[in-house]
């Protein structure tokens, strides 16, 4: 009788409550996928992010590191030729007597001293001269130079170069790695912080070669956009959101302000290149055409971020100016700007920092030229960060791949400062109605 | 700096009439403020406006104009020596001339015989110019100034309602710094379609839209084989076609599970953390992921193929071996992948506001009836999300498209139609700066054809926005 118990219509219930399980268990398998692949795409994002500064932080730190050496120099006077000084091969005397320190003398054919003056920078040839040329008397005296080493010499003290790759594959011969390692142990070269690389401007020699020159560029570049886009935006967004009448007109305007925001960069600089360049002749690679064209770019965000912060300001707060009797001229600035000015300028600092970042329109403007010197005026020739960025990626020595990357990681922490400023701007001032 | 030093006379003139206007008016009053129409600053503000602020647009525009006028005098009659030069030279011959009389820093060019007395001539023509545009500028400004000042000061009474009279001149201001915006577009489309009509009177515009070659070539002699170059730019929209696709391989699926994640599954303390953090990769230049995917990505990805090709070289599929042997750092997949990880935040935070944007009942439904949490995401919120989704990556498509520096960086120049992931192709956009960069002479077709490009980008650009911004804009007002 037992196995009679469970009737047809109890086999089927018991079939489906096994079949719901099993269904049950699909779709909650499901479910841990789905949550599985959205948590894998955060990890993936985040990993992406780590990788990319990592990267960076690692091929860039090295830069802050430079080694630079001490050499006594010989100047004995049948070298020099003091009618012609600058004819006189300086860089030959430093080599003899950094020769002289690792206990070597040149051959006949001055092969040593070639192999010598590879690994020094020529800036030490230079110091011989200018030292030189302020006080003469010192032909047939030692001239104590300090300098820093050519570039591939400190990449070999930083470990880039390694003794064991073959002798062809390096560019440093055996007997050049010998005299570095005597130099280093000696103390007559010595490894601190590079300052060569923030207090000069570009160089043809990786080890002169700093980012001076595109700092001063590029703050000088930003001061112009910030100077007309800041004034214009703020007044625009005001207009459209304070008195502008809902018409064609001003639905035309915001229509255009947000297709603006999305134009790509580049066509800004073919406008900057047309307008600018070939019809206002505004001078090419100055910080002033540079700045102009970015404003251009960054004037539809700061309008819309400009509106968002109007527009969080309540309106009881006009109405109440309004009912005491404050013209809108007056009730929009004595009361709605005041209180929506930190949202504006947090708006205003992030659109500029995204500007400082920006590269492409300004290779449209001629930015992209060997500029040796620190801007002087705006309309100078100038280049920027992330133009010298993209110079030296393009550079063929190794020494100034390690230099793109500490010129990132400057421009980062620029653009880290006014991500911060402008957050902390929102912190400090942000209130809720 | 004659304009400088006017501007900055006018600015100190304006502060004396704002003074006198305010005095005049509270004199005129008897001292007493309430006697007056408006608060005695405006009368002091409606004096100083009058006194300095159409003086001031003079003085702009003159700077800014004054310099063209001066050429297109300078050269209206060409002498004859002049003319015989190439045009190039021409163009020199001018600089030079404008930069003598500038002080600015003219070419090295001697001009020697009967072109030096033309230098001469044109020098002292120029000079004569000069003067008369800032003396011409100088009596138009003061008399301006004056004007200004007669039309101002008589209307200084207590009755007069000077407030308005000043709203009207800040509205105007305001009006002018709207119209800004509406002035750059037209800016942008004027001048792409004025060099680009330039272009194609040199290259019919079928040619350039639908031509299989892109060679943009000059001729250095006339004579020069091969010298009129080819300007067909479908390769170029290949390969900005197929770099866009990987891009967006990597960032929608990518940013989209974020973007569920994130609004749906995530904490508040997940999402305090991960969207600012998300945002430090949407912030970051694009010049540093272009040196990221030529010098760390590229190498990588290059190494990966090589050592798969080694290994299938000799086996059954030699010939597949042997092209993954020859990839070459500047391949698609490097350049895609890379704007794809750019694009991720993009992507994500825009999902993330339109999926944010579904009404919770929506949810709450879904789920009282028994779905699980991914059922309701994949059953209720992506349809009723999905139109705002699809214009999100619209936009990120026309960003996509129109990046420049990643590609410029990681892609090569071959221009080549292909859609293969692993050869080198060339973009739109890394035409148009390869094509601008360095010297350029601006009647040249070769110089041309990159503003014919820039104006395909600009309308297909333009095209995706329109539609996208449409969808995400009708999709969010539909749940308000």
């Amino acid at each position: 009788m037992t196995d009679v118990a469970l009737n047809p219509a109890q086999a089927a219930k018991a079939r489906n409550r096994e079949q719901a399980q099993a269904r049950l268990k699909k779709r909650y398998r499901a479910e841990a996928r789905f949550r599985f692949y959205g948590r894998a795409a955060i990890v993936v994002a985040l990993a992406f992010l780590v990788v990319l500064l990592g990267r960076i932080g690692l091929q860039g730190y090295s830069t802050f590191v430079d080694y630079r050496i001490a050499v006594p120099v010989q100047v004995s006077a049948d070298r020099v030729d003091m009618a012609d000084l600058a004819g006189s091969n300086f860089n030959l005397m430093v080599a003899d007597s950094v020769l002289a320190m690792v206990g070597e003398s040149d051959d006949a054919y001055g092969e040593a001293s070639g192999e010598m003056m590879e690994i020094l920078s020529s800036e030490l040839g230079f110091q011989v001269l200018d030292r030189l040329r302020e006080d003469p008397s010192l032909v047939g005296q030692t001239i104590t130079v300090e300098g820093p080493m050519k570039a591939n010499a400190s990449l070999y003290y930083k470990g880039q170069i390694e003794r064991q790759t073959e002798a062809g594959a390096r560019p440093l011969s055996d007997r050049q790695l010998d005299w570095l390692d005597e130099l280093k142990a000696s103390g007559a070269v010595k490894g601190g912080f590079n300052w060569t690389f923030l207090s000069s401007s570009d160089s043809t020699e990786p080890e002169q070669a700093g980012v001076l020159g595109a700092v001063v560029g590029s703050a000088m570049m930003l001061l112009v956009t910030a100077l007309l886009a800041a004034p214009i935006g703020v007044l625009a967004a005001t207009y459209l959101e304070e008195f502008a009448p809902k018409n064609r007109w001003t639905d035309l305007i915001e229509v255009n302000i947000n297709n603006l925001a999305a134009v790509p960069s580049i066509i800004y600089g073919l406008l900057g290149l047309a307008v600018f360049i070939n019809w206002l002749a505004v001078p090419r690679s100055s910080p002033l055409l540079g700045g102009l064209v970015l404003a251009l770019m960054a004037l539809p965000t700061i309008i819309i971020a400009t509106r968002s912060a109007l527009k969080a300001v309540p309106p009881s707060i006009r109405e109440a100016a309004l009912a005491v009797g404050a013209s809108r001229t007056q009730t929009v600035f004595h009361h709605v700007l005041p209180l929506a000015m930190p949202g504006m300028l947090t708006g205003t600092i992030l659109s500029l920092a995204h500007a400082l970042g920006e590269t492409a329109p300004l290779l449209m403007i001629g930015m992209v030229s060997f500029v040796p010197g620190v801007p002087e005026t705006f309309t100078s020739a100038a280049t920027v960060l992330p133009v010298q960025i993209f110079i030296w990626e393009n550079a063929s020595e190794r020494a100034f791949h390690e230099r793109t990357a500490a010129a990132i990681i400057v421009l980062l922490v620029f653009m880290v400062i006014m991500n911060l400023a402008a957050v902390l701007l929102r912190r400090r001032f942000e209130r809720r109605w | 700096m004659f304009t400088w030093i006017a501007l900055a006379a006018l600015v100190l003139f304006s502060g004396v009439a704002y003074g006198a206007g305010r005095r005049k008016a509270l004199g005129a009053a008897g001292g007493k403020a309430l006697t007056l129409h408006s608060l005695p600053g405006y009368y002091g503000a409606y004096l100083a406006l009058w006194v300095a602020a159409p003086a001031a647009l003079l003085l702009i525009l003159v700077s800014v104009l004054g310099g063209r006028v001066e050429e297109a005098a300078l050269r209206a009659d060409t002498p004859a020596a002049v003319a015989e030069l190439a045009p190039s030279a021409q163009e020199v011959f001018y600089n030079d001339v404008l930069a003598q009389v500038r002080g600015d820093r003219a070419s090295e060019r001697v001009y020697e015989g009967q072109l030096g007395d033309v230098f001469a001539a044109k020098a002292q023509q120029a000079e004569r110019l000069d003067r008369t545009i800032t003396l011409g500028a100088l009596a138009a400004a003061i008399a301006l100034v004056l004007g200004g000042l007669a039309y101002a000061w008589p209307r200084l009474r207590p009755s007069y309602a000077a407030r308005p009279q000043v709203e009207r001149w800040i509205s105007a201001l305001f009006l002018a710094c709207s119209v800004v915006a509406i002035l750059t577009t037209i800016g942008i489309v004027a001048s792409l379609v004025w060099e680009s009509w330039r272009f194609f009177q040199s290259v019919p515009v079928t040619e350039f839209l639908f031509g299989l070659t892109w060679d943009p070539q000059i001729a250095i002699r006339a004579d020069q084989v091969a010298s009129s170059g080819a300007f067909g730019a479908v390769p170029l929209f290949a390969g900005t076609f197929l770099i866009m696709m990987i891009a967006m391989a990597v960032a929608a699926p990518v940013g989209l599970f974020a973007a569920i994640y994130l609004s749906e599954y995530a904490g508040r303390t997940t999402r305090a953390v991960v969207k600012p953090l998300l945002e430090v990769l949407a912030g970051i230049p694009t010049v540093v992921y272009g040196f990221f995917a030529a010098l760390t990505v590229g190498p990588l990805f290059r190494g990966f193929f090589n050592s798969i090709g080694a290994e299938l070289v000799g086996g059954p599929l030699d010939g597949v071996g042997m092209y993954l042997m020859q990839v070459q750092n500047q391949m698609a997949l490097v350049a895609g992948a890379v704007m794809g990880i750019m694009l991720i935040p993009f992507v994500s935070s825009l999902s993330d506001d339109i999926i944010n944007a579904v009404p919770q009942s929506l949810r709450d439904g879904s789920l009282a009836m028994g779905a699980t949490q991914s059922e309701t995401i994949g059953r209720v919120i992506m349809p009723a999300a999905l139109p705002g989704i699809m214009g999100a990556l619209l936009l990120a498509i026309s960003r996509a498209v129109g990046e420049t520096m990643i590609v410029t960086m990681a892609a090569g120049l071959q221009a080549k139609a292909t859609l293969n992931p692993l050869d080198t192709v060339t973009t739109v956009t890394v035409q148009i700066v390869t094509l601008l960069t360095g010297d350029q002479e601006f009647d040249s077709a070769k110089t041309l054809s990159a503003f014919g490009l820039g104006l395909t980008l600009f309308l297909v650009t333009l095209l995706l926005n329109i539609i996208a911004l449409r969808i995400v804009q009708t999709y969010r007002e539909q749940y308000d």
